[in-house]
């Protein structure tokens, strides 16, 4: 009896005159619009990336161009105060919850506390001390996953100038890591593929071993000396044997101050 | 044997006695002291741990007297770090210890080293180690890769005595070598080394830079350069000028001097020579035998060591090259070893005479500067006088760095030169008289007798590698010192000489 009572207000609120009722489409035309826009933003977030091949640095047996499925990628890395959002919603990441075999002791030192930046943090700086396992919820948690090597790879690959990469690599690390999208956009439209941070890839491990065994004998994973010269398809692209090498050196908890991540997305 | 004895002394049972017995004494003690049993005062037992001392170059930890071997544990960070390659000139370094060469590491035959890799956490790269002391698949690299802000740990045991080369391994290897990162370790003989009165460490290198040598600024790798083997530097102890002036090598006459020397390449081969000694010992290659005595220059491969010994029996400065000789005068291979004592003059008396020598051509003009040589001076002039004041400022700065990495090493730091072998600079007449012979003495070189405050020199200057702009400079800084007479030389003076004939050759 009650509910029918209400049902006429209601009625009265929505459609009370010929003339309010026109300004109730309008309303309506302007949320559509607002949330249309809302998903361009959305998607500007993320860039798709064309499909195309990918030759790896290291020939393994099949010996095979890698071919890339075309796919949505982070235009920048993910920041500070982004991973804070994260963190908030998820405090089994935070500093003080989160289990060391998952981050080492290093994870997110630079912040102030489990749930605040400090102001000697930039929130629009690209979030590092975080561990694979981290940078995977968190990509998780946006529906998203992290890049594959041959992905990331590829998307760097388009940058044809090796020597502009490579000045990167020669500079030291500064101590406070400028705001993500202050170096150039690639040609794929992606923004501090270098230049920033180094970046956490789904499958970092596997760059020189064929299973999950970390310990694989036959294969040298660690590419001391010249031993990671012998199987490339290009010993003079260094950039690429240094971030091979980067990534050899890793375990899924480590952290380091100038290693972040950005995430990926099937086309699909 | 014993018969013939028998006969020689068969007069004298007790001298025959006497003799027997004593031969049978020496006999035995001799094989006492070859047999195996004479080591044992060199126990093979493991005992103790001690936590190795490590030096920078060009100090080495001193001897060590231990009988025995032990546990030793070394910690080593690898950091990456700015510093001075040369005057002026700045390289982003990857360091074993925050210097080039790496830390001196002293360990003894049978030890076993607990090694201990720390990479700082502000380093960009990861890094790990190959000693060439270690026997095991990458010498330690593959049990010591470590990512920035991690510790990795390895134990090996130093079997083989000798002095070792280690460097950092990591892909792309080059290129961590390339950047300063390697070093030495000497695992002593169980025996130890001969004593000595002083040794020290030293490590030859290359550098390859975008820019040219004495560009000034941070200076890039140059991968281009490195690939065809075309260093822009190359020094000891890691930058131009590590062992000249004040950073000199030291010694007292009369003393022996052990020079631990390493070549951390990554390309180059090193003719290593001290001008004016002899080595009286050299241990090739670093290994533990002195394979050569009385060797002037020693060749050490890159990744190898050499040991040399010598005596210092005259005072003076003696100059420490890389004899591919280039590389000295220009790329920056110059060490000093400055010896104090009395003078020996036996050993070298010093210049004892000197007189006119004509040749067989007496026309031949034996003072190649008496010819009529008008210079037009450059009137100085300028509209903004502080302005020019400040360039001059900036050019003498300038000129500075230029003279320290390019002319000190023959003219030294005071300018005085070296007597009878390079002319003085300081209040040099020579200079002063005639500006236009001193930017062609620059340019085009200077060759033949010449006469510097009533001294006479007879030698080479070769023409120097500089643009218009550093010489300018350096002369300017060269008038503007050590009582000279203040002139300005400009770039356009430079030109207008570059443009003529070397002066000497007319």
């Amino acid at each position: 009896m009650k509910k029918y009572n209400k049902i006429p207000q209601v009625r009265i609120l929505v459609y009370p005159g010929k003339d309010i009722r026109l300004f109730q489409y309008l309303f309506l035309f302007l949320i559509i619009l607002i949330t249309s826009a809302l998903f361009a933003q959305k998607k500007s977030d993320m860039v798709l990336i064309p499909s195309g091949f990918y030759e790896p640095l290291f020939k393994s047996d099949t010996d095979q161009k890698i071919k890339i499925e075309k796919f949505y990628l982070d235009t920048y890395p993910v920041t500070n105060e982004e991973f804070l959002e994260f963190v908030k919603e998820n405090p089994q990441w935070s500093r003080s919850k989160v289990k060391k075999i998952f981050a080492d002791e290093s994870y997110l030192r630079k912040w102030k506390s489990d749930f605040e930046l400090g102001e000697n943090v930039n929130p629009k700086a690209p979030v590092t001390n975080v561990s694979w396992f981290a940078a995977k919820a968190y990509a998780e948690w946006k529906g998203k996953r992290l890049p594959t090597v041959a992905e990331w790879e590829y998307v760097i690959s388009s940058e044809k100038n090796v020597k502009k990469i490579s000045e990167w690599y020669s500079k030291l690390s500064p101590d406070k890591i400028p705001s993500v999208g202050s170096t150039e956009k690639n040609p794929f439209g992606v923004y501090d593929m270098y230049g920033l941070i180094w970046e956490w890839t789904y499958d970092f491990n596997t760059s020189l071993v064929t299973g999950e065994s970390r310990g694989d004998g036959e294969l040298e994973r660690n590419m001391f000396c010249g031993s990671g010269s012998s199987q490339s398809k290009n010993v003079d692209d260094y950039p690429a044997f240094m971030r091979f090498g980067y990534r050899s050196s890793l375990k899924a908890n480590y952290t380091t101050h100038n290693l972040g991540f950005r995430c990926a997305k099937d086309y699909n | 044997m014993v018969k013939a004895m028998n006969k020689m002394f068969k007069g004298n049972k007790k001298i025959r006695l006497l003799v027997i017995s004593s031969f049978v004494i020496i006999v035995s003690s001799v094989f006492i002291l070859l047999s195996p049993g004479c080591e044992e005062s060199y126990s093979s037992q493991v005992v103790g741990v001690e936590r190795a001392k490590l030096t920078s170059a060009p100090y080495v930890p001193p001897p060590i007297t231990r009988k025995h071997p032990t546990k030793v544990i070394v910690d080593l960070e690898t950091t990456e770090v700015v510093k001075r390659l040369a005057d002026g000139v700045e390289y982003v370094f990857w360091t074993f210890g925050g210097d080039v060469p790496g830390k001196f590491i002293r360990v003894r035959e049978g030890d076993e080293i607990e090694f201990n890799l720390h990479n700082h956490p502000s380093s960009k790269m990861p890094h790990n180690i190959d000693l060439h002391a270690v026997t095991g698949p990458g010498g330690g690299a593959t049990s010591s890769f470590t990512a920035p802000g991690h510790t990795s740990t390895f134990s090996f045991k130093a079997i083989n005595p000798g002095l070792y080369v280690y460097h950092c391994a990591t892909a792309p290897v080059g290129l961590h070598i390339a950047n300063g990162m390697y070093g030495l370790i000497l695992v002593e003989p169980k025996e130890g080394l001969p004593p000595v009165d002083r040794e020290y460490y030293i490590m030859q290198s290359e550098f390859y830079t975008e820019g040219a040598y004495g560009d000034p600024g941070l200076q890039p790798f140059s991968q281009e350069n490195a690939v065809e083997e075309n260093p822009t530097y190359v020094v000891f102890n890691g930058s131009v000028g590590s062992l000249t002036g004040d950073k000199s090598l030291v010694a007292k006459t009369g003393e022996r001097i052990r020079l631990y020397i390493g070549n951390g390449g990554p390309n180059l081969i090193s003719s290593f020579h001290v001008i004016g000694e002899i080595f009286d010992k050299v241990y090739g290659e670093g290994g533990t035998i002195v394979n050569q005595t009385n060797v002037q220059t020693t060749l050490i491969p890159a990744g190898g060591s050499a040991i040399v010994e010598f005596s210092v029996e005259v005072p003076g400065t003696y100059i420490l090259v890389d004899h591919s000789i280039f590389r000295a005068f220009n790329k920056g291979a110059i060490g000093m070893m400055k010896v104090s004592g009395d003078e020996d003059l036996v050993i070298y008396s010093g210049k004892q005479k000197e007189e006119i020598y004509l040749g067989s051509n007496e026309n031949q003009n034996t003072d190649i500067f008496s010819g009529p040589i008008t210079i037009e001076q450059t009137p100085e002039t300028s509209s903004d006088p502080v302005h020019k004041e400040e360039t001059k400022m900036d050019m003498k700065a300038f000129g500075k760095s230029v003279y320290q990495t390019t002319c000190q090493a023959c003219h030294q730091a005071n300018g005085e030169g070296m007597p009878n072998v390079f002319p003085p600079l300081a209040k040099s007449d020579f200079l002063n008289k005639d500006k236009e012979r001193a930017i062609d003495a620059v340019v085009h070189g200077l060759q033949g007798e010449i006469t510097v405050n009533g001294k006479k020199y007879n030698g080479v200057m070769p023409p120097q590698n500089l643009n218009n702009k550093q010489i300018a400079a350096v002369l300017t800084y060269v008038y503007s010192q050590w009582g000279n007479s203040g002139k300005t030389v400009t770039e356009e003076e430079v030109e207008k000489v570059r443009a003529k004939k070397n002066l000497s050759l007319k």
